[in-house]
C-alpha cells in the first residue's frame, strides 16, 4: 500500500508541475495585451506602460514563471485585473456555485444510473433491458443545453414553479439555494446518468459472464445473490472511472450550462476572465481546475485499491 | 382514484391561492433589472465600460449637472450656475444638505477633488479629454465652485453630466471599485460578482426620494437565457434586450412592453483612410453607393435600427439627414471604382468583433461590396484583439464598430485615431465648435462638420443603434432612449 501511495503521489506532483508549464506557454502565446484592455481606447502610452510595470508584465518570462509557481505554492493568486479583488476570493466565490452543483449532479446521476444498470444487467435481454437502454440512449444523444432549455420552458416560462437561472446566494438560506440548483442539476445529471447506466450495465454483464459467477451459482446461491455479492463489487473499477471523469467535467465543463441558467460559476468566470484577458485569473484557475483533475483521478486510484485489494501490493493487475 | 383526484384538487388550490396572494399585494417596490455585461467595477471615473455607467449613474453617483432622458443639461449637485461674459468662468451654486452615503458631508472642497482628480497628471480617468478645458477649480465658500476654463468650450455643462465627472468624496474614492459611496438616489448594498448587483433606497438623499425599495441588477449574458429569464417573470425589465430576434415574441404577450428607442451608437463600417485602396476617395464614395442600409438593418437588426449618412444621433436637432448624398447605386459605385482605377474590383479584408451587429452586419456588407467587385475576407475578432490590432496599431482595411460616446464626432478630428482620417477643414471646424457657446451658431458648425465627413466618405455610414426595452407593462418611468450610458432607476415605479 506504501509503494503504491508514493508511486501515485509522484506521478501526482510530476504532472501538476508538468501542468503549470503548458498554461504558461500557452498564455504567453495568447495574442492581445491586457494593460490595453484595462484601459480602453484613450489610453496612452505612457499609462500603458506604468500599467504593464505595476501587473509585472515587463520582467523576463522565467522570472514570471519561477515567480508564478512560487506564489502557487504559498497561496498567494494575486489580484484579478478586471475585478480589483484577490483572484482566491473570485474563484472561492464562484466554487460555492460549481462544487456543490457538480457534487449534486453527480449525486443525482449516480442515484439514477447504478439502480438502472443493475436492473437492465439482471434483466438482461428483457423489456426492462430494452427500456433502460432506450431511455440511456436517448439521454446521450440529447445535446444538455437543449434539455436544459426545455426544462426552463417547462417548469418556469409555463408552469412557473421554479426561477429560470440566477444564483439566490448561500446568505439567501438553502432553501432559495437549492431552488436555484434544481433545474441545472437535473439537466447536468441526465445524460450522464445516461452513460453511466450503460457503462453499470456492460461491466456487470461482463462479469457476470466470468468463471467465479459461474462456480457461486453451481454452488447453489440464486442469480440475484450472484449479482448482489460478487459480481457488483467487482464491476465497480470501470464504473468509478467513468464517475472520475464525469466529476471533473462537472466542475470545469459547465459552462454551457451556467450560460443558460446564468450561474456565476467556474466555467462562466473562466470563459469571461479569457474574453477580457484577465490572464491572472485564467492561469490560476486552469491550474486549479488541473490540479483538480489529477487530484480527482488520484482518488479514483486510491478508491481502485480499496475496491481491488490486489491493487494495494503495488501491482499491476 | 379518488385519493389522485383529492391531491390534484389540493395542488391546484394551493396554486390558486397563492396566486391570489400575490395579485392582492401592495405595488411592488422593487425591480429586477436584466443586463448583458457585468461592469468590471462601480467606479465611473476610472474606467471606460459602459456597463458600469449603466448601473450607477444617476443611481448611486451624481455630477454637478445632470443629463435627462431627452439628453437636455438639468441641474444636478450644482442647483444653479451663472457663466461669465468670456464663457470662461463658471460658477456653480451647490445645494445644501446634502451627504454621501457614508454619513460624510458634500461641500465645495468635494468638488475640486473630484475635478482635480479627473485632470491630474495621474488620472486614470477614461474621458479625460473631458477635463481638458479645465484651468483652476476653486471653492469659494462652501457652497460655492469657481472653475475657469483656459478657453471657452461650449459642451462643458454636457460635459460635466457624464458618468466620468461625478463628484466623489475624497475619503471614499479609492474604493469606490469595490464599495461605491455617492450621493444618489440609491445606496450600494451589495455585489454577488457574475450574477447580481444590489441598491437599496438612500432615504437620506437631497432631493425626490426613489420610489423603488430595492433595485436588483441581474447579469444574464445569454440571449437565450434572457428570454426565458424575462418569460418566467425572473427579470422585471431589460433596458436594452440583447437579442432583437426575440422582440417579436414579447410584443405578442400582453405581459410585456417592447419599447424601441434611440440611442448614441452611430454603427459605422470603419475604413482605414490610409490602407491602399481606401487612401482614394473614390473607392471610398464607391463603396457609400454600395451599401444598402435598409438589407443591413433588416438583416443584422431584425428591422430595429434607423438609417444614417453621416456620424451624429438622427434624434438630436443638430442632425442633417444625409442620406440622399450617397443613394444606393450599384452601377454609379461600379463607375467610381472603375474611375479610382479598379475596375475588376479588389481584395481587402474585414475585422468584426464580437457584438452581433458587426458580425451579423459584417457578412452582410461583405456579400454587398461583393457586388462591386470588392472581394472581403471575413476575420472575427475579440475585443481583446480589436483593440490590439485595429484600434491602436490600425492593422486593418475594414471593421464594424458601433460608437456608443454620446455628441462624438470630434473623434473625426483626431487624425492619429483609428480612421486615420486628416483634414485640417474638419481639425478647424472642432477647435470653432469648442469656441462657440450660443446653441444656434454651434448647430450651424455642428452641421458643417456633418456634410464633411459624409463627402469625404471617411466610413460607411450605416445605422443608430436602436434600444430595445422589454419591460413588464406595469413598469413607468424606465427611460426609452438613452442619451447617456445610463439606467436611470430614480423615477421607476409600478402602477398596482
Amino acid at each position: 500500500m506504501r509503494i503504491f501511495l508514493a508511486k501515485r503521489v509522484f506521478t501526482l506532483i510530476l504532472t501538476l508541475l508538468v501542468a503549470t508549464l503548458v498554461v504558461f506557454v500557452v498564455l504567453e502565446i495568447l495574442p492581445g495585451d491586457p494593460a490595453s484592455v484595462m484601459l480602453g481606447i484613450n489610453a496612452e502610452t505612457e499609462t500603458l506602460n506604468a500599467l504593464r510595470e505595476e501587473l509585472g508584465l515587463n520582467r523576463p518570462v522565467w522570472v514570471r514563471y519561477t515567480h508564478w509557481v512560487a506564489d502557487l505554492i504559498t497561496g498567494n493568486l494575486g489580484i484579478s485585473y478586471t475585478y480589483d479583488v484577490p483572484v482566491s476570493e473570485l474563484i472561492l466565490s464562484r466554487l460555492t456555485v460549481s462544487f456543490p452543483l457538480a457534487l449534486l449532479a453527480m449525486t443525482l446521476s449516480t442515484l439514477i444510473a447504478i439502480p438502472l444498470g443493475i436492473l437492465a444487467a439482471s434483466n438482461h435481454n428483457k423489456p426492462m433491458d430494452f427500456l433502460v437502454m432506450s431511455f440511456s440512449q436517448i439521454g446521450i444523444a440529447i445535446p444538455n443545453f437543449w434539455f436544459a432549455m426545455l426544462l426552463t420552458l417547462l417548469f418556469s416560462v409555463t408552469l412557473r414553479l421554479l426561477p429560470a437561472g440566477g444564483f439566490a446566494g448561500w446568505d439567501a438560506g438553502i432553501g432559495p439555494v437549492l431552488k436555484s440548483f434544481l433545474l441545472p442539476t437535473i439537466a447536468l445529471a441526465l445524460p450522464q446518468a445516461a452513460i453511466l447506466a450503460r457503462v453499470t450495465r456492460s461491466a456487470l454483464l461482463e462479469v457476470l459472464q466470468e468463471d467465479f459467477i459461474r462456480t457461486a451459482r453451481a454452488k447453489g446461491i440464486t442469480n440475484q445473490g450472484a449479482l448482489w455479492k460478487h459480481a457488483l463489487r467487482n464491476a465497480l473499477i470501470p464504473v468509478v472511472t467513468i464517475m472520475g471523469l464525469q466529476f471533473s467535467f462537472l466542475l470545469a465543463g459547465t459552462i454551457i450550462i451556467e450560460n443558460v441558467f446564468y450561474l456565476p460559476g467556474i466555467g462562466r468566470l473562466i470563459f469571461q476572465a479569457i474574453s477580457q484577458r484577465d490572464l491572472i485569473v485564467v492561469k490560476n484557475l486552469v491550474i486549479l481546475l488541473a490540479g483538480a483533475v489529477i487530484v480527482i483521478n488520484f482518488m479514483v486510484d486510491l478508491l481502485y485499491a480499496v475496491i481491488d485489494p490486489r491493487l494495494r501490493g503495488g501491482q499491476d493487475v | 382514484m379518488s385519493k389522485m383526484k383529492f391531491i390534484v384538487t389540493l395542488i391546484v388550490l394551493t396554486l390558486g391561492i397563492a396566486i391570489n396572494a400575490s395579485s392582492v399585494m401592495a405595488a411592488k417596490d422593487s425591480l429586477n433589472l436584466g443586463m448583458v455585461l457585468e461592469p468590471p467595477h462601480l467606479d465611473p471615473t476610472a474606467g471606460a465600460a459602459a456597463a458600469i455607467d449603466e448601473v450607477v449613474y444617476a443611481n448611486i453617483f451624481e455630477g454637478l449637472t445632470r443629463i435627462d432622458k431627452n439628453g437636455v443639461v438639468k441641474p444636478g449637485l450644482a442647483s444653479s450656475w451663472t457663466v461669465s461674459e468670456d464663457q470662461k468662468t463658471y460658477t456653480f451654486n451647490l445645494r445644501k444638505g446634502v451627504s454621501f452615503h457614508d454619513g460624510a458631508s458634500f461641500d465645495a472642497d468635494d468638488v475640486v477633488f473630484s475635478l482635480n482628480r479627473a485632470r491630474a497628471k495621474d488620472s486614470v480617468n477614461a474621458q479625460k479629454a473631458l477635463f481638458k478645458p479645465i484651468q483652476s477649480v476653486t471653492a469659494e465658500d462652501p457652497h460655492t465652485v469657481v472653475v475657469t476654463l483656459s478657453q471657452p468650450t461650449g459642451s462643458f455643462l454636457f460635459n460635466m453630466g457624464w458618468g466620468d465627472a461625478v463628484i466623489v468624496d475624497k475619503a471614499s474614492a479609492e474604493k469606490n471599485k469595490s464599495n461605491p459611496i455617492g450621493t444618489g438616489p440609491f445606496k450600494f448594498s451589495k455585489w454577488v460578482r457574475g450574477d447580481r448587483i444590489v441598491m437599496v433606497r438612500n432615504d437620506a438623499y437631497w432631493g425626490t426620494p426613489a420610489k423603488l425599495k430595492t433595485a436588483t441588477i441581474k447579469i444574464i449574458p445569454d440571449p437565450a437565457a434572457a428570454v426565458s429569464a424575462m418569460m418566467a417573470g425572473d427579470i422585471d425589465a431589460f433596458a436594452n434586450f440583447p437579442a432583437p430576434e426575440s422582440l417579436a415574441q414579447f410584443k405578442s404577450d400582453p405581459r410585456f412592453k417592447v419599447v424601441i428607442g434611440t440611442t448614441e451608437g452611430e454603427t459605422i463600417l470603419s475604413t482605414n483612410n490610409q490602407s491602399g485602396p481606401f487612401k482614394k476617395l473614390k473607392v471610398r464614395q464607391a463603396i457609400a453607393h454600395a451599401l444598402d442600409r435598409k438589407a443591413i438593418i433588416d438583416g443584422a437588426m431584425f428591422g430595429y435600427g434607423t438609417p444614417i449618412g453621416t456620424h451624429f444621433a438622427p434624434h438630436h436637432p443638430a442632425y442633417i439627414d444625409l442620406i440622399a448624398t450617397h443613394p444606393y447605386n450599384l452601377a454609379k459605385a461600379k463607375q467610381l471604382l472603375a474611375e479610382a482605377g479598379y475596375p475588376d474590383g479588389f481584395k481587402a479584408t474585414i475585422k468584426l468583433p464580437p457584438p452581433s451587429y458587426a458580425r451579423r452586419g459584417g457578412e452582410i456588407v461583405a456579400s454587398q461590396l461583393r457586388k462591386i467587385g470588392i472581394d472581403l475576407e471575413i476575420i472575427p475578432v475579440e475585443w481583446a484583439q480589436w483593440l490590439d490590432q485595429v484600434f491602436k496599431k490600425r492593422d486593418y482595411d475594414l471593421t464594424i464598430v458601433s460608437h456608443t460616446e454620446p455628441m462624438d464626432i470630434g473623434i473625426y478630428a483626431r487624425k492619429d485615431y483609428y480612421f486615420a482620417y486628416d483634414s485640417p477643414k474638419f481639425q478647424a471646424l472642432m477647435k470653432k465648435l469648442d469656441a462657440t457657446v450660443d446653441t444656434k451658431a454651434r448647430y450651424k458648425i455642428l452641421g458643417d462638420a456633418q456634410r464633411l465627413i459624409s463627402a469625404d466618405c471617411v466610413n460607411g455610414f450605416m445605422f443608430q443603434l436602436a434600444k430595445h426595452g422589454v419591460w413588464n407593462k406595469n413598469i413607468r418611468g424606465l427611460w426609452e432612449n438613452s442619451p447617456v450610458q445610463a439606467n436611470d432607476l430614480t423615477q421607476v415605479y409600478w402602477i398596482n
